[in-house]
């Protein structure tokens, strides 16, 4: 159901695809039930933000690398990657306003 | 501007209940779901005091079924949070989160509780990096790792055997030398071999904000003030919830804990604002009893918009009468 906007991430593609330009990934997996609500709003932001930052997903089911490399311990987990730094970390179910807001900070 | 007759904050079991039984009385409800949509049972796994169901449903199940059930009788669900409301005047105007306006007739408070924190600073701040306060979240990260649940009541029990799952040892910290929680749910935890516990005790800290993620925690014995360092990977919250009512401060009678106050049923100190379920209840807090105040707060507000000027005549017949 993921709008064609949101990209996915793997552990092998995660450097790459995060070394350039505003990067949102989406840490998430089937069993997570806050994930699941917070998927239309990463949906949204893909094409509020179409062309102007990159929006992503990330399994963490199946990529244990990163999320491990990040320390994550709790999903949903938002990042921001600002040509490859990590700029903002947004734990938890949030608004769609309070995510737009801290990505405007980096825009 | 969009009016409604009925406006409902929130859909746990008590907003999505009153949404039915506000729509099947014609009063075409709309529910604002939040931002924790379904509430606290869409964190929960199975839930087995459920009436109806003798082999239990899992919680976000059973929440799906409200809400479609709701919607199957004409109540409007929408996504977002409400920013600010008004209860000064009447229709009742709100402002959600995305700007757009909304007016009530009458409201329906239905938002719940949210679970609580330590308060110690670095708990929040190591959340989300080995800090949580749901286990059906985050038990997943922890495979093969100790770690500890704070708290001594029902829901601390649940989430210390739900854990066993998948960490090496649950180690439960507990301000008091017995456990709030039901029988139970206590021998449930006393039978696992995977618990243990620490009692007369409190977090004095959570460790290690500097490297951003959990490493231990530092255990004060209430009774002696002895300090323990626990070296451990994760830290489940799981003390009570507060109520979510910073929305309307200032504006409604809430108790000292900041529960809003309702008397004769479901009705608030403001004429035409009512209140179900947890954001109302410290004392039940079960799915069944909020959804049994749900369904008071329909009828009360039903009864109020018959009582107000200009839409007797429009009014539907009564819920109470189905």
């Amino acid at each position: 159901m993921a709008s064609d906007k949101v990209k996915t991430f793997t552990d092998s593609n995660f450097g790459t695809e995060t070394s350039k330009g505003l990067v949102l990934v989406d840490f998430w997996a089937e069993w997570c039930a806050p994930c699941r609500r917070l998927a239309p709003t990463v949906d949204a932001l893909a094409s509020d933000y179409d062309g102007r930052v990159t929006v992503a997903k990330m399994n963490v089911d199946e990529n244990p690398e990163v999320p491990g490399n990040y320390a994550i311990r709790g999903i949903p987990t938002l990042l921001l990657f600002k040509d490859g730094n990590l700029a903002e970390t947004i734990v938890g179910l949030q608004s769609k306003e309070d995510i737009a807001a801290k990505i405007e900070r980096h825009l | 501007m969009a009016e409604h007759r009925v406006v409902i904050i929130g859909s746990g079991p008590a907003g999505l209940t009153a949404a039915l039984y506000t729509a099947r009385a014609n009063l075409k409800p709309l529910l604002i779901e939040g931002l924790e949509a379904g509430g606290q049972l869409m964190l929960t796994t199975m839930v087995e005091n459920w009436p109806g169901f003798r082999e239990g449903i899992m919680g976000p199940d059973l929440m799906a079924e409200m809400r479609a059930q709701s919607e199957r009788f004409g109540a409007e669900i929408i996504q977002g949070d409400v920013l600010k409301v008004d209860l000064g005047q009447r229709p009742f105007p709100m402002t959600l989160a995305d700007g757009r306006p909304v007016h009530a007739d009458a409201l329906i408070i239905a938002t719940g509780a949210s679970a609580r924190w330590l308060d110690i600073g670095s708990d929040r701040k190591l959340s989300g990096h080995g800090v949580s306060t749901c286990a059906t979240c985050d038990g997943y990260f922890f495979r093969g790792k100790p770690i500890a649940v704070v708290g001594g009541g029902d829901s601390a029990m649940e989430e210390a055997v739900y854990l066993t799952r998948f960490a090496s040892k649950v180690i439960v910290i507990h301000r008091r030398d017995t456990l709030r929680a039901s029988k139970i749910m206590q021998d449930k935890a006393f039978a696992n071999p995977k618990i243990e516990f620490m009692w007369d005790s409190e977090i004095a800290s959570v460790n290690d904000v500097e490297k951003g993620e959990v490493t231990g925690v530092t255990v004060r014995n209430l009774k002696t003030d002895a300090l323990t360092e626990v070296p451990l990977d994760g830290v489940f919250i799981a003390i009570g919830h507060t109520p979510n009512t910073t929305l309307f401060k200032g504006q409604i009678e809430l108790d000292a804990n900041g529960y809003i106050v309702t008397r004769d049923g479901s009705r608030t100190s403001v004429p035409g604002v009512f209140a179900a379920g947890d954001v109302q209840d410290h004392i039940y807090r079960q799915a069944i009893t909020a959804a049994g105040s749900g369904c008071m707060a329909a009828i009360d507000a039903e009864r109020f918009l018959e009582g107000l000027p200009g839409h007797a005549a429009e009014s539907a017949p009564a819920a109470a009468a189905h």
